[in-house]
This record gives structure tokens, C-alpha cells and sequence, in this order.
């Protein structure tokens, strides 16, 4: 690569474009499982979960990727779910956890080739 | 013989204490600058949490005041002083009038946008502020843009002017946060294709019903919160906004454009009272409101014996908040003057 040769790269901004992010997952979620609506961000799942006291997985992360559109993130973080259910218990909302992590892996799966 | 008040101000709190006073016994002389009496209920459509008219409970405070009430409108009362016992005011034009005691309900100002220059207000033709966009909805039922066309997104800002120590107002204002709620809703309804988003710090849904309306914002009307303070805004060629703001629960800044920018203005006090106060010999607390005796046991009382305060003259209030003040106030000045005085 040609930037490396001079010893320096570009950085890319790490602004969340809004307006350029397909946010078609958090809209489907919408319909099919409502609950996703009142998630306040309290994080109550992601400190409930076992895998986010071992790795940097956040339940509560993914939710705002998903609402923001972004996809990248989506798809890195949310096989790393073990499908245990505590965030479901732990939620005071009554967020539906796990079919928004089951209705995201099958949307995913379906628009990779 | 009856004793007479004098009440200076004829908004949500001067309209209620002078009901309650008059009812109590007592002649009343209710103060107004503006021809006709409410305040800047006068110029809000709706109210939360409920959705209900403005105009509704305008209507039962006119009730109260009835015709006993001596409503003198029009007219600004530019200084009071305590002469042998008793209070005398006068008005702008110089007329004169004696009373046992004086109640200051004058009220709060707006915040003036135009000093948060990095939202545009007054610059740019799509930022209005709260009390704009009340005004517009009470007066037609359509929205548009500055260039007639219907807006595809609005956002909120919440705190403006409030909880801002470099603008000189630490305190919070208490009814922007769900006036926003209720204004996005109100948006949602009106302009279904319409997408409506808050910016907010903290949402401060304290007050009976707000919470459920902040999640009925969400649920049923698919309002989007993002938790960040806007840095700036900037117009595009077409006269939308594009807004910069960190979304700070992802940790990570977040550029959007919108149509309008609606900015949630707080309470300010007014430069009139603080004049007043001064001629009176009143103290203002340290943001500039009429200062309480004590805040927990004597929120009606100031520090001159025979002057008395209500409403928002003295810290920001709800509608319902003013009206409940403005009764007690009521029995606080009714008592004062049966024990000869005495506070």
C-alpha cells in the first residue's frame, strides 16, 4: 500500500453518520418484538451477563447499535451470546432480550451470502 | 373591615391566589401588564401529561376571579413601598394604590435562545424553540418548515438554558424534559411521516404520569432518545440542520441532519421583578428568583413583613405545582393579616 510507504494512513472519522445507516434491523424488531422500544439504557443486562464479566460483550451496546443502524458492530458482537437469559430476568422493562438477539442472528444469516 | 391584598401579576398563581383569598374574606386587587389576564398559559396549546387544553384550565381560573375580583389589566406596577404599616403601589402611569398586603406572582421570563448562538436560534430560520412551536400548533394545525414544506424529522434539545453554569443559570427548569415528551408525541400525531428525536442529559420525569408518557413517547409513537448535549448545529444549502452531538451511551460522536430544531427554553427570572423586589426591599435568592424565607416551611414568605410570593416568582414550577403554591399562599397571607400582622 502505497500510505504505508510513507509511514502514514488516513484515519477514518468515527462519527455515527446517521443519516448514511441502514437501520432496517431496528425497524423489523419493531414490529416483530416491540418490548425493543423502551429500552432506557440502564444496563442492567449487560451487568447481569456472564459473558460481558469475562469478554467486552454488552447487551445493552448492541441495543443501541441496533437502534443507530450500526452494522458492523451488530455482526461482531452479537454471536457472543451464550443464550443464558439473564438479561431477560434482570430487565426492568420487560424487554424481550433474547428474541431481539434470536430475530437479529436470523436476519443476519439471511442477508449473508 | 376587609382587608385588601394586593396581587401583582394575573398568570396561574396570581389568578388562583386572588380566587382563594377573595374566598377566604378578603378584597382583592389583581395587577396585570397585559390587557387580558393567564400569563403564558395564554399562549400554550396543550398541557402534559394529559394532552388537555390550555384554554380549559384558563377557563376555571377566570371562574375563580369572577367579576368580585378587581382585575386592573393593563397596567405595569413599577414600585411598591411599606408606608406606617401599609403598602402602596404604583403603576407605570403613575396611579396609586393602598393595600394590607402585597403578593408578588410576577411570574418568569423565557429563556432567551438567542445566547445559545451554537443552536442558531434567530440565525437559522428552522430552529425554534419550545415556546414557538406551542404558540404555532395553538394557532393552525399544520406544520411546515421555513420553506413550506413538511418536515421529514425533528429533533429536540433539552436543557437550553438550564443546568448551563456558563450561561449563569445552574438550576433546572423541571418542565422542559416533559414538555418535549408531549410536544414529540404532539409531532408524531400531527405528521405521522414525520420522525422525532430528544437530546437530552437526563430525562427528569419526576411528576405523577410523566414516566408513562416518556414510555408512550417510545412505544406507541417510536420517539427516539439519544443521551448527549448537542455541540452545534449548521445549516445545509436546502435549510436544513445538521447537528453534531456525542451519542454518549455508544461513546462515539453522531452527525444528523434534520428539518426543524425545536430548543426546549427553561425559566429565567424576570428583570422586572428583580427592579420591584429591590424597590420593596425583597431579597432574590442566588439565581436571581424571589428569595423564600425558608424553603421548607415558609416558601410563601419573603424576607419583608407584609410582602408575600407565588409561582414561578420564586422557582420553577408546573402548572399543577403553581396552582397548589398559589392556594397556600393564600392561607399564609390570609393568616398573616387576621393575627394583626404577625407572620
Amino acid at each position: 500500500m502505497s500510505h504505508e510507504k510513507f509511514g502514514f494512513s488516513a484515519v477514518k472519522p468515527r462519527f455515527i453518520e446517521y443519516d448514511k445507516n441502514d437501520r432496517t434491523l431496528f425497524y423489523l424488531l419493531r414490529r416483530r418484538e416491540p418490548s425493543i422500544s423502551i429500552c432506557f439504557s440502564c444496563g442492567s443486562c449487560s451487568a447481569t451477563c456472564p459473558a460481558n464479566a469475562q469478554t467486552p460483550f454488552s447487551f445493552s451496546r448492541i441495543m443501541l447499535y441496533i437502534r443507530r443502524g450500526e452494522k458492523v458492530q451488530i455482526a461482531r458482537e452479537i454471536n457472543k451470546c451464550m443464550m443464558c437469559g439473564k438479561c431477560r430476568l434482570a430487565c426492568p422493562k420487560g424487554v424481550n432480550t433474547r428474541n431481539i438477539i434470536l430475530i437479529t442472528r436470523d436476519f443476519l444469516q439471511k442477508r449473508t451470502p | 373591615m376587609n382587608k385588601r391584598v394586593l396581587i401583582i401579576g394575573a398568570g396561574i398563581a396570581g389568578m388562583e391566589a386572588a380566587a382563594s383569598l377573595l374566598a377566604l374574606g378578603n378584597e382583592v386587587l389583581l395587577f396585570e401588564r397585559d390587557e387580558i389576564p393567564g400569563g403564558h398559559l395564554k399562549d400554550w396549546e396543550r398541557l402534559f401529561p394529559t394532552q388537555r387544553l390550555g384554554s380549559e384550565v384558563l377557563d376555571f381560573l377566570k371562574k375563580g376571579i369572577g367579576s368580585n375580583v378587581q382585575l386592573i389589566h393593563g397596567t405595569t406596577i413599577t414600585s411598591a413601598e411599606k408606608h406606617e404599616g401599609r403598602f402602596k403601589v404604583v403603576s407605570s402611569g403613575g396611579d396609586v394604590w393602598w393595600g394590607d398586603a402585597v403578593l408578588l406572582a410576577t411570574g418568569y421570563d423565557l429563556f432567551d435562545a438567542t445566547k445559545k448562538e451554537e443552536y442558531g436560534y434567530g440565525i437559522f430560520k428552522n430552529v425554534i424553540t419550545s415556546a414557538d412551536l406551542e404558540k404555532r400548533l395553538l394557532h393552525s394545525k399544520e406544520l411546515l418548515t421555513a420553506e413550506g414544506k413538511k418536515p421529514g424529522r425533528i429533533a429536540f434539545v433539552h436543557c437550553v438554558g438550564s443546568r448551563d453554569r456558563k450561561i449563569g443559570n445552574v438550576f433546572c427548569s423541571k418542565v422542559c424534559c416533559v414538555t418535549a415528551v408531549k410536544q414529540a408525541i404532539e409531532i408524531r400525531q400531527l405528521l405521522p411521516d414525520c420522525e422525532a428525536y430528544c437530546f437530552y442529559m437526563d430525562l427528569r420525569m419526576y411528576g405523577m404520569k410523566f414516566e408513562e408518557l416518556y414510555n408512550e413517547a417510545q412505544e406507541k409513537w417510536g420517539v427516539t432518545f439519544i443521551r448527549g448535549r448537542m455541540s452545534e448545529v449548521s445549516e445545509n444549502i436546502d435549510r436544513s440542520l445538521l447537528v453534531k452531538v456525542e451519542d454518549t451511551l455508544i461513546g462515539r460522536p453522531m452527525r444528523m441532519n434534520v428539518d426543524m430544531l425545536v430548543l426546549m427554553v427553561g425559566f429565567v427570572p424576570t428583570k422586572t421583578t428583580a427592579k420591584l423586589a429591590a424597590n420593596i426591599g425583597v431579597e432574590l435568592n442566588e439565581n436571581g428568583f424571589i428569595k423564600m424565607l425558608d424553603e421548607h416551611t415558609s416558601s410563601n414568605i419573603t424576607n419583608v413583613p407584609g410582602v408575600f410570593v407565588t409561582g414561578t416568582a420564586a422557582a420553577p414550577q408546573t402548572i399543577s405545582t403553581t396552582v397548589m403554591d398559589a392556594r397556600s399562599a393564600a392561607v399564609v397571607v390570609n393568616n398573616w393579616l387576621n393575627s394583626g400582622g404577625k407572620a
